[in-house]
């Protein structure tokens, strides 16, 4: 058989193994030698080739006994800041290159359940402080398309690993923008469910008040069944939704759909490319039915201020916890306790990490909270109402993913600030706590795949991939 | 004399005796092997979140409607950062702006007077491990790690150490009644911290200090006697008080200073985003207030005024809640409130401390001690045998009667048998009998002594004397 099965999407997959053609054993030998041939990609920090052929057995074996479930033998990659009991979880850091989790993540499990085979931890931002995956401590993660570009982050390995056939969907994790900003440079689908929706448990802390876990594959029909799996109230984490995560609509066709456009997501100094193709693609709901509204979301410019303190605040407490006392290294010739909070922090945690537990212990120290995280919790406030009063009036917004494609490696390193500027257009939904999808759009004249942004009311997804998979038919991609 | 006048403010730490921990269902339990009583979540590891435990929070609510708080409507958790080596998380979750009780007060007697302390609040926390010091090396038990802690904290309203102690066992007694804590302090579950500054009549307060982590009464009131002594010989030899925080070794009797106010931490509170935050409704505060019951200043003006008992006997019986539960109990089964007071107040506690080193140990309910107090009165047993019985039915649930048929110990109180075997004895001591009716009282005690000898101390003394009067009169 010539066809390569890595290259089949999640569905065709389950498909061709419940129709017998392929078979978990077969599906998992053809990825694990992909992620071989594509070692050079830096999609993953550990691969777990022993434990994911005992998976995919133990999934044929429950396939032949007439087991059915949604992720039945299908290899799944997860980033590595999601614990996985036994098998290293190093949120990419040299502090937790030695840390074996000893329980399973709420996912984690319910990928299990589903019969889901996992085949390595997807490589990311150091702690999921990034935009490129390029703080990484171990490797870069290379961009799927154009390998001297960066993958995007922090979810760069679990989008890239997707893009480049080395798994059949993953879950990434989202704190500012970190799902879908690698699937928009990934050309891939990506998900960050509304706050709340996934369980958080066994997700490795950045800011407890932004992360959010999500799916991330090839199509918004794979991205379904992984989100169907993961969603849902979990009584071990105290923010999980305990009512109803599925209120939104599933549709096919755009009759009387109203889609949002607020101006702030469209400056003047757009690239002309981005604008153009999310245009387009606004022509075509427009053309297909949908109606388009303006809007506006008056405290945009307010957002990424917002975000760099809120979440500096919340990782700079996470963080704490690294300290050489209980787990992951220890510095070296340590001769007291100060030495050793002091000698680990200094060798073992990046320079991105550092910068932000500065400046999150900055704007919670005594004398500066209440003009930097009091006011940026207001500012949360606002943010949030102007989003609830914008999509009061139709079923989503649609923008650009990113402010630009994929850039060259190597150009975040030089101003910190200007890449934090990458993540305008995503941070303000994390503030808000809301749902949103990326979706690719269009290539710029680079072939480099654009990302377009759609965002939803609170646990409204399947209005959203809805939206998406109409366009994923129709439009243009 | 200096005329310095102490003003004294005192942070309470009580440990809750739930089952499980405050955010994770680990055993909260004392005394076991070390970190054997830990989880992902009570041990910090990446990942992990908490899930409040609503017990915690109800036996708070009980505790701050004990003395008189508001009870909040909302309240939140905040972080409290810092670092060291038994809070593996380094941070404290607690309550900073909005905790779960608010005011409050306690009456406490000192030298006959009485007096209000007020407190400022009371919120909900969680303990930190141990550091268990060994030869050159230092390891960490998190056995203690995420016991559910309140903190209560008073007004500067005491001005001397016998003040600050009364609070404290007041304190203890109340909580220990609400039945929310032990309040043991040799099992370090009930922890104080004293503020403690001085000034003359009519000026405004001094400088400062704060005593740390003082872990025994004894502890409270020396600390409080040594830190006055201390600040009053700086006052006089024309120094100043410096803010800081001390220890205070029990060993020397001494106080230390640990750290001054400029190098003081920054804990840097923000809100825990991880927790959602407390919401009561009326009904909810009504419910968990339920069942608490009456505290022992109640029941001692209860005892006074409703039973008659002497204030001794109400300070006895309410020294301990086990004690007035069994004395409640009794007298509600039945049985008479100065009887039941005084076989509480002398068999009972001889026993109940002998069985146990920590408090009180009792082992029989209200309804066991009415059924034996009522055998006792009836005549069926006495006093001393009565002990036979207590020993029988001690931590069974075994009727009193159903003790004395198995022991054996019943009285004859039948006069007609009892004159029988009177009217024999007689008989077979002429002499003695003789000697009776010349005049010799005495023998009498010869005849009873023959008489329990035959059958084996089992019959009624009083029945018993009368019919060898009787006997011998005829």
């Amino acid at each position: 058989m010539s066809m390569d099965i890595t290259e089949l999407t999640l569905g065709g997959l389950v498909a061709a193994m419940e129709a017998g053609e392929v078979s978990s054993v077969e599906a998992t030998e053809a990825t694990l030698k992909k992620i071989e041939e594509k070692k050079d990609l830096g999609a993953y920090v550990t691969v777990c080739g022993d434990s994911a052929m005992s998976a995919a057995k133990a999934a044929d074996k429950a396939r032949a006994e007439g087991k059915k479930s949604p992720l039945l033998g299908v290899p799944v990659a997860v980033k590595d800041n999601i614990c996985t009991e036994g098998i290293r979880t190093t949120c990419a850091s040299k502090f937790l290159e030695n840390y074996i989790p000893p329980y399973d993540a709420f996912v984690v499990r319910k990928l299990k359940a589903a019969g889901a085979v996992i085949v390595g931890k997807a490589n990311m931002d150091e702690f999921a402080m990034g935009s490129g995956s390029e703080y990484s401590a171990f490797f870069r993660v290379k961009n799927a398309i154009d390998p001297t570009r960066v993958a995007g982050g922090s979810s760069g390995g679990s989008a890239c690993a997707v893009a480049s056939y080395q798994a059949y969907a993953s879950l990434g994790s989202d704190t500012g923008g970190s799902i879908r900003q690698p699937a928009a440079f990934n050309g891939v689908v990506g998900l960050k469910p509304t706050y709340s929706a996934v369980s958080r448990n066994g997700l490795i802390a950045f800011a407890s008040s932004l992360d959010q876990i999500g799916p991330m594959a090839r199509t918004v029909a794979d991205c379904r069944t992984v989100y169907d799996v993961i969603k849902g109230h979990d009584a071990g984490d105290s923010t999980s939704y305990a009512g109803d995560v599925d209120k939104g609509d599933t549709f096919t066709s755009l009759k009387g759909r109203r889609i949002g456009v607020a101006k702030e997501f469209f400056p003047k100094e757009l690239n002309g490319e981005i604008r153009a193709a999310i245009d387009k693609a606004l022509a075509f709901y427009e053309s297909e039915g949908a109606e388009i509204v303006e809007t506006s979301i008056g405290s945009f410019d307010m957002a990424l201020a917002c975000y760099y303190i809120l979440s500096s605040a919340e990782a700079s407490s996470n963080l704490s916890r690294y300290d050489g006392v209980k787990y992951g290294r220890r510095a070296e010739g340590c001769v007291n306790l100060e030495d050793i909070y002091y000698k680990s922090r200094t060798e073992f945690f990046g320079a991105e990490v550092k910068r932000r537990i500065m400046l999150g212990n900055f704007v919670l120290s005594s004398g500066y909270y209440d003009a930097f995280y009091l006011r940026a919790s207001k500012a949360r406030t606002l943010i949030k109402k102007d989003f609830e009063s914008a999509l009061s009036g139709c079923d989503a917004l649609i923008c650009p993913t990113a402010p630009t494609t994929a850039y060259k490696a190597g150009m975040s390193a030089d101003d910190p600030s200007a890449a934090y500027l990458g993540d305008i257009f995503t941070v303000p939904v994390n503030i808000a706590g809301l749902p949103a999808l990326s979706v690719k759009c269009g290539e710029d004249a680079d072939k480099l795949p654009i990302g377009m942004q759609l965002i939803g009311k609170p646990y409204c997804e399947s209005t959203l991939m809805s939206l998406a998979e109409i366009y994923e038919k129709g439009g243009e991609r | 004399m200096s005329g310095y006048i102490p003003t004294i403010g005192l942070e309470v730490h009580c440990e809750l005796k739930t089952e499980t921990k405050l955010f994770c269902s680990c055993r909260n339990t004392f005394g076991s092997e070390p970190n054997t009583n830990t989880c992902p979540v009570c041990a910090g590891h990446p990942g992990v979140l908490p899930v409040i435990n609503r017990k915690a929070v109800e036996y708070t609510v009980k505790a701050g409607s004990a003395i008189g708080c508001r009870i909040s409507r909302y309240s939140k958790w905040d972080r409290k950062n810092y670092f060291y080596p038994d809070l593996p998380k380094a941070w404290q979750t607690s309550q900073y702006d909005l905790p779960l009780c608010i005011g409050g007060e306690v009456k406490i007697k000192v030298n006959g007077e009485e007096k209000t302390i007020r407190l400022n609040r009371i919120h909900l926390e969680e303990d930190a491990g141990k550091l268990v010091h060994g030869a050159g090396t230092t390891a960490v038990d998190y056995n203690r790690c995420g016991v559910p802690l309140m903190e209560c904290v008073t007004e500067p309203d005491m001005h001397s150490a016998d003040e600050a102690v009364a609070f404290l066992e007041e304190l203890a007694s109340i909580f220990r009644f609400a039945g929310v804590s032990d309040c043991r302090m040799q099992e370090g579950s009930i922890r104080a911290d004293v503020n403690l500054s001085l000034s003359k009549p009519g000026e405004p307060l001094g400088t400062r200090t704060e005593t740390k982590n003082l872990n025994s009464f004894r502890s409270v009131r020396r600390a409080i006697e040594a830190e006055i002594r201390r600040q009053t010989e700086v006052l006089e030899s024309g120094g100043k008080i410096v803010q800081e925080t001390r220890r205070f070794d029990d060993a020397t009797g001494e106080g230390y200073g640990m750290r001054s106010k400029e190098d003081a931490q920054d804990y840097r509170y923000f809100p825990e985003p991880d927790l959602m935050p407390v919401v009561l409704s009326d009904d909810d505060i009504a419910r968990i207030c339920a069942d608490l019951p009456e505290l022992a200043g109640k029941r001692r003006q209860r005892y006074t005024s409703e039973l008659g008992l002497s204030e001794y006997d109400a300070e006895q019986l309410t020294s301990d809640p086990a004690l007035a539960d069994l004395f409640d109990g009794a007298v509600s089964a039945g049985a008479n409130a100065k009887k039941a007071a005084n076989y509480v107040m002398s068999e009972i506690m001889r026993k109940g401390k002998t069985a146990g080193e920590d408090g009180i140990v009792v082992g029989i309910s209200g309804l066991q001690l009415a059924q034996l107090l009522e055998l006792v009165d009836k005549g069926e047993i006495n006093l001393v045998t009565s002990r036979d019985v207590l020993n029988k039915i001690w931590l069974t649930d075994m009727s009193a009667g159903a003790a004395v048929d198995a022991l054996g110990l019943r009285q004859n109180n039948d006069a007609g048998e009892i004159e029988k075997l009177v009217r024999d004895i007689v008989a077979a001591n002429p002499g003695p009998a003789a000697d009776y009716r010349n005049g010799n009282e005495k023998v009498l005690s010869f005849f009873v002594g023959q008489l329990m000898k035959a059958t084996k101390g089992k019959t009624n003394p009083k029945i018993a004397g009368d019919l060898i009067r009787k006997v011998l009169s005829e």
